[in-house]
């Protein structure tokens, strides 16, 4: 840590931001070489909450895995959960009832959205804003709510199980989606009001850290972060699963490729989950919540891979089987990792302010990275 | 042992204030007043590491607010800081990170371990390389927040159970932590 | 382009390239020597153009270790899984992250985690783990008495 830190033989300045740090997005440890305010090359060191999450599955059984996915990704735990029951009900070939896929699609975007609107207050509390941080957690603390009265946890919800979900949803649920839909549909002009059409920080954000099409892809980006690049990269809208393709909602795609762009592609994203909530919350099938499943899991000899759409981007879940009690191998394809291998590339010749702002519109959660 | 009525932590003022001609006199316990100053404006650390971070940030916000209880500021820098709340999983390579922020922090310091993961490892206890079971192990911790990740609520119990203890001063007679689910059978 | 077509097309570049049948992806077995040509002649071949690859891992079957690499193409929308075996005492595989940016860090977490080595990278060392861990964890002979407690 400390013994990197210093001047080196060409008179640039190296630093360390981190491990802690003000910014709210974990333990990122970053190694800055400056030249001046200009930024010549970022290093992250990773590892710093690497919890072993892999090996540690290898020995937990096909229901058991789920919980440690909430706790990756931590701010879309429902959409990971989603993913691993789905590779599990690939695996055994088990088909869900249609209510089922409602719950879990209505409660995918409600984590959506409650995941969009963390990231606007903590983007706005990196460039110096405080105020929208409590803002954005005040409307947070009612999706919170919603969801504690159905899962029980506000969370890390363990609430899909491969065949289905835990619990029927609770007799408010539908009432209080709709109140929160209400109020938060007239929020929105606040928050553009507040911070998107501020001056100050469309200067901080515009022109800063492009990112262009073709480097979007090579460096394995998805997610908002390669949609402002112009990357069509909707799992929801290339591999449907579910009932996307049901519902009607559009992908937004920009093509300035700077923070700017992402920024307005996730404000925009939650005005299309919101759209998507809307469109199911009056017409849930009636009907079972659960497939009828086996106590014990066991999955045929094989190798399954499943990708969903996180709040960060692809999130992926390879399991190889062998037949047994419990998997052999588990993958997580984690968005952060990707996402913040272009890090380097977007951040170089800019100033060491610039990199909190590309930082903020990047959307990482550490421990996704780290597993 | 019989539940104290006056729970010290709701003292308005540790002491007696006489009024007289020229002013009010306060005859107290220097102790008590120093204890009484210092658990009124604990300053927590920015140290969050994973999901507990969340409910720390939520704790923090304009619901569940920590300030009325003199929380205000959190402070980045540990050298301005009172109390660390480990909010989040302790790994070996963190340990060290966190040892040494502990040791930059200024004495009096207070220390309450947020979560199953900081108390003991929680879920990642069992066949696991990289996690220290419980931030214990590093640094020495005064309150232990249950859950995963605890309510806000419950972690705000911890932040008032450790107003008590300071009040207190070392004396167990004075550590009265109120149970919200122990009623004394009549 | 369709899976009978894709994997014609596959097996007319190296013909010693075997298929495995089943699963839900096109699974291509590759020798380690011949990899680096193959996935070069995916990425820049226009009919292919697999240009975004959205997984590099390894497993560990007990007598061998398996690279596996999937690839998808974003103007074609096909997707095919490449991989290959290495042998467990000695595992080296060229290195990909000239052709696709991001295996860059990914490599670097396989070396630390399994042990294989990666020809010409231009910077391998470890990525999630301390920089003097002994051992490669993730591979199934690995033991850690005092760390890993056994359920």
């Amino acid at each position: 840590m400390v013994e990197e830190v210093g001047v080196n033989d060409t008179g640039d300045l190296i630093i360390n931001v981190g491990p802690q740090h003000p910014s709210t997005h974990g333990v990122l440890h970053l190694v800055i070489t400056l030249n001046g305010e200009t930024i010549k090359k970022i290093e992250p060191h990773l590892g710093y909450i690497h919890r072993s999450i892999e090996k540690m599955c290898e020995s937990l059984s096909y229901r058991q895995f789920i919980y440690v996915t909430s706790r990756m990704d931590y701010l879309s735990s429902h959409i990971n959960n989603h993913a691993c029951a789905l590779t599990v009900e690939k695996g055994l070939q088990i088909e869900i009832p249609e209510r089922a896929k409602y719950i879990r699609v209505l409660m995918d975007e409600l984590t959506r959205l409650a995941s969009h609107q963390l990231w606007w207050g903590a983007a706005a509390m990196d460039v110096g804003a405080l105020t929208p941080f409590f803002h954005a957690f005040r409307e947070r603390e009612m999706i919170n709510e919603i969801m504690e009265e159905t899962c029980g946890a506000r969370l890390t919800m363990n609430y899909n199980v491969p065949g289905g979900v835990m619990a029927d949803i609770h007799p408010n649920f539908q009432r209080k989606t709709k109140d929160f839909l209400k109020f938060f549909k007239t929020k929105l002009p606040e928050y553009d009001e507040m911070v998107t059409g501020n001056i100050i920080f469309q200067n901080r954000m515009k022109g800063v850290g492009i990112l262009s099409k073709a480097d979007a892809i090579s460096y394995g980006c998805s997610g908002p972060t390669a949609r402002a690049s112009g990357v069509n990269c909707d799992i929801r809208k290339l591999y449907p699963y579910e009932i996307y393709d049901k519902v009607q909602f559009d992908e937004i795609l920009d093509s300035s490729g700077d923070c700017y762009g992402r920024y307005l592609v996730r404000m925009e994203e939650m005005r299309q989950s919101i759209s998507i909530i809307e469109q199911l919350i009056d017409n849930i099938p009636e009907g079972d919540f659960q497939a009828k499943t086996k106590a014990v899991l066991k999955l045929p000899k094989g190798e399954f891979y499943t990708r969903v759409e996180t709040a960060r981007g692809d999130f992926g879940v390879y399991i190889v089987s062998e037949g047994g009690l419990t998997p052999y191998r588990i993958k997580f394809r984690s968005p952060g990792f990707s996402n913040l291998s272009a890090l380097n590339h977007m951040a170089c010749g800019q100033k060491i302010g610039d990199m909190v702002a590309i930082m903020a519109t990047l959307d990482l959660v550490i421990p996704d990275i780290d597993r | 042992m019989e539940l104290n009525n006056q729970n010290p932590s709701q003292e308005a003022f540790p002491g007696d204030v006489h009024p007289s001609a020229t002013g009010g006199i306060v005859v107290t316990k220097l102790d008590d007043v120093i204890n009484w100053a210092r658990s009124n404006s604990l300053w927590p650390l920015v140290f969050g590491t994973s999901c507990c971070a969340i409910e720390m940030m939520s704790t923090a916000s304009a619901k569940y607010d920590w300030s009325r209880f003199g929380f205000e500021v959190a402070r980045a820098s540990p050298r301005q800081a009172d109390v660390i709340i480990i909010a989040g999983t302790i790994v070996n390579k963190m340990a060290p990170v966190l040892k040494r922020l502990y040791d930059q922090m200024a004495d009096p310091k207070y220390v309450i371990a947020m979560g199953a993961c900081a108390t003991s490892g929680g879920p990642f206890f069992y066949n696991t390389y990289s996690v220290v079971k419980g931030a214990d192990h590093v640094i020495p911790v005064d309150v232990y927040v249950a859950g995963c990740p605890p309510r806000p609520e419950a972690l705000m119990h911890a932040l008032i159970s450790l107003q008590t203890k300071i009040k207190a001063g070392g004396r167990p007679e004075k550590m009265v932590i109120e149970h919200f689910y122990d009623k004394p059978e009549k | 382009m369709e899976r009978e077509a894709l994997q014609a097309r596959i097996s007319a570049i190296n013909p010693e390239i075997t298929f495995e049948e089943g699963g839900e992806m096109l699974n291509v077995y590759v020798e380690p020597k011949d990899c680096r040509d193959l996935l070069q002649t995916l990425h820049n071949m226009d009919d292919l153009a697999f240009d975004y690859m959205f997984c590099l891992t390894c497993v560990d079957w007990k007598t061998h270790l398996t690279m596996v690499y999937h690839l998808e193409s974003t103007t074609h929308r096909h997707i095919a899984v490449i991989k290959s075996k290495l042998d467990r005492t000695n595992p080296e595989i060229d290195t990909m992250c000239d052709i696709w940016r991001t295996a860059e860090l990914l490599e670097r977490e396989v070396f630390e985690l399994f042990g294989v080595r990666f020809i010409n990278h231009p910077d391998l060392r470890n990525l999630l783990l301390t920089d003097d861990w002994e051992g490669y964890p993730l591979r199934k002979d690995y033991e850690d008495p005092i760390n890993m407690i056994k359920l």
